[in-house]
């Protein structure tokens, strides 16, 4: 399994610092989530696709991330038009599309894409246990980012097991229907699952006894800062603070 | 069942964020650092069972099992699902980080309602009331989940009605696989290792 597709590459963000990555972004992220109207979403949408153009990946990986995000925002281009009151656009029937309903479903789609942009472009680059050991340092408890750490590791592993599961289900030459027996084939494989992943679990821990495991990792390998991530937190609070107020006066 | 970023209002994001923050702590509290790989790769079997998608008529639907991870892990049904969330979050952009705390309880929470209700009769021994606990656990954590979406969307405006009814209706015949499915799974775990549902949480 390719999970981590954007965090290739050597661009500035590739080499940003994860601490400073986290502390920029969760703030940025939250202003434009807390938006209303229009003028702060355009703006932030920019900010980030200035980003990610600095980040080098390609448009087409991009654009074919931002579809599968965009698919509940589809549904809400065919909902919200026709509930708000306020002066018509066209009408169906019974139902009134207004400018007030455009207005705001416009305003999600792009707050959407700025967020989702600024998040590929930021922590898209980095790959994810960088991530996870940035959260030890950012006072994240370490049992969750333990969890996150163990539940990555195994995820290539558990789906190992689940095609060399599905392989036997095909020589035998099964055939997935609208029927009990496909449902009752699927639940006796997602048993077959847990229990190998249970049993894995228990020899990971008799493992990490062995090596004297004593409810803490240690970490070797430290991040130090440059000014190049100092310089980026500063300019990403100015950028914060700046579309915040932006939003609240527009 | 996930809502995406930008379309929740504050005071929904803040209220998912504060409920779902609760329910991790408790969680953790209850993992002690010997469970950690447990639970770190039971999640991983079950974000690996969320890819497989299950024909329903003429379309298919991905499975989400929450009700029988819930049944499973209790309590720390808040951690798992939030790590990941998280990793969906950050891979996929699906979710995200801002509706990080509304998904993961939209989720975790239905998980827990099962496990309340259904944990105690799933170890009974009579197989039938365990089919029958299997299938409440599967139905209760997509309903619920369905509601809980719903009431978010509401929560953030009376245009969200109709989306929020859609959700509910779409999910209708999910719950019922959801509900055949660990029905059969938690029999088979039952035969083939029944410790996995008798540790006590």
């Amino acid at each position: 399994m390719h999970l981590e597709e954007f965090a290739e590459g050597n661009s500035f963000f590739h080499r940003l610092d994860p601490r400073v990555k986290f502390i920029t972004i969760i703030p940025y992220i939250f202003v434009i989530a807390f938006m209303k109207g229009l003028n702060g979403p355009v703006l932030s949408l920019i900010i980030s696709l200035v980003m990610i153009a600095f980040t080098g990946i390609s448009i087409k990986k991009l654009l074919s991330r931002l579809v599968v995000v965009n698919a509940f925002v589809l549904l809400l281009w065919i909902f919200l038009p026709f509930s708000y009151s306020g002066t018509e656009v066209f009408q169906i029937g019974h139902l009134k599309a207004t400018r007030e309903g455009f207005l705001q479903v416009l305003s999600i789609t792009l707050k959407t894409n700025a967020i989702v942009i600024a998040t590929i472009a930021i922590l898209g680059t980095s790959e994810v246990f960088s991530l996870a050991h940035a959260l030890v340092h950012l006072k994240v408890p370490d049992k969750l980012v333990y969890l996150f750490f163990f539940f990555y590791r195994y995820i290539s592993v558990l789906h190992e097991e689940y095609i060399r599961l599905k392989r036997t289900m095909t020589i035998r030459a099964f055939k997935a229907r609208t029927s009990i027996h496909t449902y009752k084939t699927y639940a006796y494989l997602i048993g077959m699952l847990i229990v190998r992943s249970y049993d894995r679990s228990q020899r990971i821990y008799k493992a990490m006894l062995c090596r004297g495991f004593k409810g803490k990792f240690p970490i070797i390998s430290h991040f130090h800062l440059t000014i190049a991530d100092l310089c980026f937190g500063f300019l990403m609070t100015l950028i914060t603070v700046l579309i915040a107020i932006i939003s609240k006066n527009g | 069942m996930h809502i995406s970023e930008g379309v929740l209002s504050a005071p929904v994001l803040v209220t998912g964020a504060v409920l779902s923050a609760a329910g991790v702590f408790i969680g953790l509290k209850k993992m002690d650092y010997e469970k950690i790989p447990e639970v770190a790769v039971l999640t991983s079997a079950f974000f690996v069972a969320s890819l497989i998608h299950v024909p329903i008529g003429p379309s298919s639907t991905h499975l989400v099992l929450n009700g029988l991870l819930g049944i499973l892990l209790g309590w720390m049904v808040f951690p798992s699902i939030i790590v990941a969330l998280s990793l969906q979050a950050l891979l996929f952009q699906f979710g995200g980080f801002t509706s990080l705390g509304v998904n993961t309880f939209i989720m975790a929470a239905p998980a827990l309602i099962a496990y309340y209700i259904f944990a105690f009769p799933v170890r009974k021994t009579n197989h039938f009331l365990c089919a029958l606990a299997g299938f409440g656990a599967g139905v209760t954590g997509i309903g619920f989940g369905a509601l809980f979406a719903a009431a978010a969307l509401i929560g953030t405006g009376e245009a969200f009605l109709n989306i929020a009814k859609v959700i509910v209706v779409v999910h209708l015949p999910v719950m019922l696989i959801e509900g055949i499915i660990t029905s059969f799974c938690v029999i088979f775990l039952k035969k083939v290792k029944p410790e996995i549902l008798e540790v006590n949480r």
